[in-house]
């Protein structure tokens, strides 16, 4: 871990200002990932601006029927908040899916949408790598791929998002409000939010510098069965292999998202509106471009699988 | 005192504390976070420093030039120890790869610099200004590729063995299996990393570090620094979880000590995590060809084992092959036992080296060949058992063995004969669900131990042995043993441990640790009724010692009246058991269900029937062998280190990339020890149980994996990618 200094921001606008003007500066929220990510050296900010005093911390009504979460907001909290156990169960499942109940406590919900890769790689100072240094090269192309992407990837980084919530956020909807630093504002859907990065594999987010996430909203509820199946290689405590965050009408109609599987959580609106023909038009659609390696081709199949098992239980 | 003969009739008989489920009397200590693990011994020397090892970036090759002039000037450094400015280390009987090996890179992660400073924070720093180039060469890193050609192990004896006719015999075989099996490098991942303080004072040394195995530490301590071993102290009362990995000293110790020579001050070193996997031994891949030929009844004729793996010198791999020639008859019979070289982190010993391995192989053959029979896997393996003499060295006899009875009283309890021998046939909603068998064999060896006790003029007994508790429960069956032989309620014995000015034991490790450790106890705790004895002048051999008192003859005597008295005992054992296979066996039973959507497999059940001779503390017992059911479960559910064969490392360094089971992941263990005694291994007729637990169950989960769903895998571990194209029809 290099030396850095810190401070704690006391507004949202100055918070803003302090990462846009000073060079290396990040945001610290939970720090349940860029602390970790610190100690390898993978991140080495010169200055970190700490949000946690800023008044982010409410989950409220919005007048068109949603909710607003603020940047703050616990995993914890969120996931047990009573409107979003009953109205956005799908965001609760996903949450509960992820991490553990200690990290959960820590993780924010702004936080959490900024969580970087897990690739092996990624995390190997020694090994080449294009997200940590530009133009480096890829060394998990060719290696240990097993857990990596199969869409939406790049010659540059085959790396996944890797988090849960967002997944569950994507069939939902979610809006992203953030503050910049000249003190506008910007609603980012969250469609938009994760780049598809393509040769600037450095650059995961639609975030300019400086710019602070400051509350997701979501819309009026819409109903349905909420699901959010994360298949792993254990019970708890483990990224996603696939996950499948769906909500489904009685009539066979919804949303669905793929998670595990590309730089965002992976949702194709053409895919969906094949959900009452099943799990295999879905993904056939969904995943029409993949290009996995042969340590991960098996997620295809896998996710049609899932598929067909929520829709099936979405039947029954 | 000598064990020349099978024990006889003896107190440990009629014993009242031996025997009996015990709760830990260092479990105080350590549900209050006051038990001292090694980083943690704050006290032990002033003035610490921090070390942090820098590990080679590469797996292969030379180190052209280090950088450390940022590193030297960075805040807070005292001292940095580099492999350019360095001699290598010297090598020990212990270890293969060099612990610090100059400019020569050996395995990826190799430590190749140690930096101390004031703080953790500011030697992890300095580390990370250290610009190092390097030259690197090509290396062997891939077993399947490697095996080809690969020598013996070693000629004879556990590498290679023939009886009878086996090719003859297998190709004459009515019903045969010939399969091959792969099982994954491992990690033994213990909570607690390497971690040493270190401190010199003049030409002693003192390591307050976190090992099994403290005699051959001090041992290889002395030869890799090339210092006389009565200046080398190694003090490790608690241990963290070794599981195979703290058998040796490792690259903690010997950077420490270094560090601690250039900076001439202590020097405290807890390895970071994501070097653990590759600067430490792992558990060595296996290849593993079977091939068992029967007669129609199930009747086994023709019975061949060979193994393949690799490691760094060629020397020492995983034998697989170790229990095929204990647990099943048959008159023709092949072991071979082959090793590779390749240039991967040093393969060493893990939780029951060999046979952990061995039967996800052997006891998945036999599943197949069940089916093969149309025969019930249980029966298969009971119509088999061996019983007199060793199937493959029919020299050699077997000292105490009931498997038949655990595998009857296994399925009993289990409700195996719930079991659908057809697989993929069991539903149970969107589940498939399978039950599956296994045999257990591991080895109960006994090695030499001694030990001190002391008593005090108030009565009270100290035991001191250079034994090591690596969570297992040897401080409180060695207080079991000494209360037992000297007649004193356990409260009123202490056990101090892992110090190396105590007399050598067994130390922990090969699950020899619980027998040979007591048996010194014992020995010692003989020689002080004895000195009792003559000093209130009485015969202690006749005596009865109860309840502080001996008594004998319708005399008495209060034994601490005999005053302040202190006597060294060792246990030895004579040639007589070379004519002996002591082992222990195990039935194992597992309960599965596979999601016929997604293929996720959990585990439901699993069961051990136990036989190990009498159990000294049942309550840690089972501890043991319930922890070795998890990690036979998690070398068949999830358990591999990924090998980049192009950079040559493990690539899933760290907790999060290389997964052991969860809590979530074991819902249901239960554990059964048969009543039974063998007086060929000591005194105590005891054996031990750390690694029978991890013999078998591994097999068993697997084999209810196919039951459920109808495919077999046979390259491990067992997950859901290697199947999901062949799982039945969801719905």
């Amino acid at each position: 871990m290099r030396s850095f200094t810190y401070e704690r921001a006391r507004t949202p606008a100055e918070a803003a200002s302090a990462v846009a003007t000073m060079r290396g500066a990040k945001f610290l929220a939970g720090g349940t990932n860029l602390l970790d990510l610190m100690k390898l050296e993978i991140e080495a900010p010169s200055h970190l601006v700490d949000v946690q005093d800023l008044d982010f911390g409410e989950i409220a009504d919005t007048d068109d029927g949603g909710i607003r979460i603020g940047a703050m907001v616990s995993n914890t909290m969120l996931s047990a908040h009573p409107r979003v156990r009953r109205d956005y169960a799908v965001l609760t499942r996903a949450i509960q899916a992820g991490a553990s109940g200690q990290l959960r406590n820590k993780a924010t919900t702004a936080g959490n949408l900024l969580q970087r890769t897990r690739c092996s790689y990624f995390y190997d100072t020694n090994m080449p790598c294009n997200k940590r240094r530009p133009g480096d090269g890829c060394s998990a192309i060719g290696g240990s791929s097993r857990q990596l992407g199969v869409i939406g990837i790049s010659d540059s980084c085959i790396a996944t998002y890797p988090g849960d919530m967002a997944v569950a956020m994507r069939v939902l909807d979610a809006v992203v409000e953030t503050v910049t630093p000249d003190g506008s504002t910007r609603s980012i859907p969250i469609a938009d939010f994760h780049r598809l990065w393509g040769d600037t594999p450095q650059e995961e987010t639609v975030l300019e510098r400086g710019e602070l996430i400051t509350a997701v909203t979501l819309p009026r509820p819409r109903g349905g069965k909420h699901f959010y199946h994360k298949v792993r290689d254990r019970r708890s405590y483990a990224f996603a292999l696939v996950s499948v965050a769906a909500v489904i009408q009685d009539d066979q109609t919804g949303q669905v998202a793929f998670g595990g599987v590309a730089p965002k959580p992976w949702r194709v609106p053409e895919a969906e509106e094949l959900l009452p023909q099943g799990a295999a038009a879905v993904v056939s659609r969904a995943f029409a471009e993949a290009r996995p390696t042969d340590q991960n081709k098996f997620k295809i199949p896998l996710a049609e699988r899932t598929l067909a098992g929520i829709i099936a239980d979405a039947r029954s | 005192m000598e064990f020349n003969a099978p024990a006889g009739q003896n107190l440990f008989d009629r014993a009242k504390i031996v025997g009996k489920s015990t709760p830990r009397i260092d479990g105080p200590l350590k549900v209050t976070g006051t038990a001292p693990y090694a980083a943690e011994r704050h006290g032990v020397a002033a003035n610490q420093a921090y070390g942090w090892i820098v590990g080679s970036a590469i797996a292969k090759g030379r180190i052209r030039s280090m950088d450390l002039d940022a590193a030297r000037r960075a805040p807070g450094v005292i001292a940095i120890v580099a492999a350019t400015e360095h001699e290598p280390v010297g090598t020990s009987d212990y270890n293969y790869a060099p612990l610090f090996g100059g400019n020569e890179v050996s395995h990826y992660h190799q430590a190749i610099a140690v930096v101390v400073a004031e703080t953790f924070e500011q030697a992890r720093s300095a580390a990370g200004l250290i610009g190092t180039e390097y030259d690197r060469v090509d290396g062997s890193f891939d077993l399947a590729s490697s095996k080809d050609g690969a020598p013996l192990a070693s000629e004879g004896g556990s590498d290679f063995a023939k009886l009878g006719k086996f090719e003859e015999a297998f190709a004459a075989a009515p019903v045969k299996v010939d399969e091959t099996y792969t099982t994954p490098d491992e990690s033994h991942a213990m909570m607690e990393p390497f971690a040493t303080i270190a401190a010199w004072d003049g030409p002693d040394l003192t390591l307050w570090t976190s090992n099994q195995m403290i005699h051959w530490g001090k041992q290889a301590m002395a030869s890799i620094l090339g210092m006389p071993e009565e200046n080398v102290r190694v003090d490790s009362p608690f241990i963290g979880g070794g599981f195979g990995g703290k058998l040796f000293v490792r690259a903690d110790a010997v950077m420490a000590a270094l560090g601690a020579k250039a900076a001439n001050r202590p020097v405290k070193i807890a390895m970071q995590r994501p070097l653990m996997f590759n600067n430490g031994t792992h558990r060595h891949a296996t290849i593993q060809r079977l091939r068992i030929g029967a007669e129609r009844d199930g009747r086994i004729t023709a019975i061949a084992h060979q193994n393949w793996s690799g490691n760094i010198t060629q020397k020492e791999g995983e034998n697989g092959t170790l229990q095929t020639p204990k647990l099943y008859a048959g008159a023709n019979r092949l072991i071979e036992n082959r090793i590779a070289q390749l240039d991967l982190p040093e393969g060493n010993a893990m939780r029951a080296p060999g046979e952990a391995a061995g039967h996800l192989a052997l006891e998945v053959a036999m599943d197949e060949l069940a089916e093969k029979l149309a025969m019930d896997p249980v029966e298969l393996r009971i119509l088999n058992d061996a019983s007199g003499t060793v199937p493959g060295d029919p020299d050699t006899k077997i000292s105490d063995r009931h498997l038949v009875r655990c595998l009857r009283e296994g399925a009993e309890r289990f409700g195996w004969s719930k079991r659908n021998a057809v697989p993929g046939q069991q539903r149970d909603g969107r589940w498939l669900t399978g039950m599956g068998v296994a045999a257990g064999y591991r080895a109960g060896p006994t090695t030499k131990s001694a030990a001190r006790v002391r008593m005090s003029a108030d009565g009270h007994v100290t035991v001191e042995t250079d034994m090591t508790d690596i969570g297992t429960g040897s401080y409180t069956i060695i207080a079991q043993t000494a209360a037992e032989t000297m007649g004193l309620p356990l409260e009123s014995v202490t056990v101090k441990l892992g110090d190396s000015s105590f007399p050598v034991s067994s130390g922990s490790g090969g699950q020899w640790g619980a027998a040979s450790s007591t048996a010194g106890v014992y020995a010692a705790c003989v020689n002080l009724r004895r000195m009792i004895g003559e000093k209130l002048n009485f015969d202690a051999d006749a005596a009865n010692f109860a309840d502080g008192r001996a008594t004998l003859d319708n005399q008495s005597w209060r034994i601490a009246d005999a005053g302040e008295l202190t006597a060294d005992g060792e246990m030895n054992y004579g040639d007589f058991k070379d004519g002996y296979d002591v082992g222990t066996y195990a039935g194992h039973f597992a309960e599965v269900r596979v999601d016929a959507y997604t293929g996720e497999t959990h585990v439901t059940r699993m069961l051990a029937v136990c036989d190990a001779g009498r159990i000294l503390n049942p309550l840690s017992a089972r501890s043991q062998v319930i922890g070795g059911m998890v990690m036979a479960a998690g070398a068949t559910l999830m358990e591999d280190l990924h090998v980049d064969k192009r950079f040559g490392f493990f690539v899933n360094h760290d907790l999060a990339g290389y997964e052991v089971p969860v809590h979530a992941d074991i819902p249901h263990q239960e554990c059964i020890f048969l009543d039974t005694l063998d007086p060929v291994i000591s005194p105590m007729k005891a054996k031990g149980v750390g690694e029978l637990g991890i013999c078998g169950p591994g097999a068993a989960v697997a084999n209810a994996i196919y039951n459920a769903i109808g495919v077999r895998v046979r390259e491990y571990p067992v997950t859901l990618d290697k199947y999901l194209d062949r799982l039945p029809p969801a719905a």
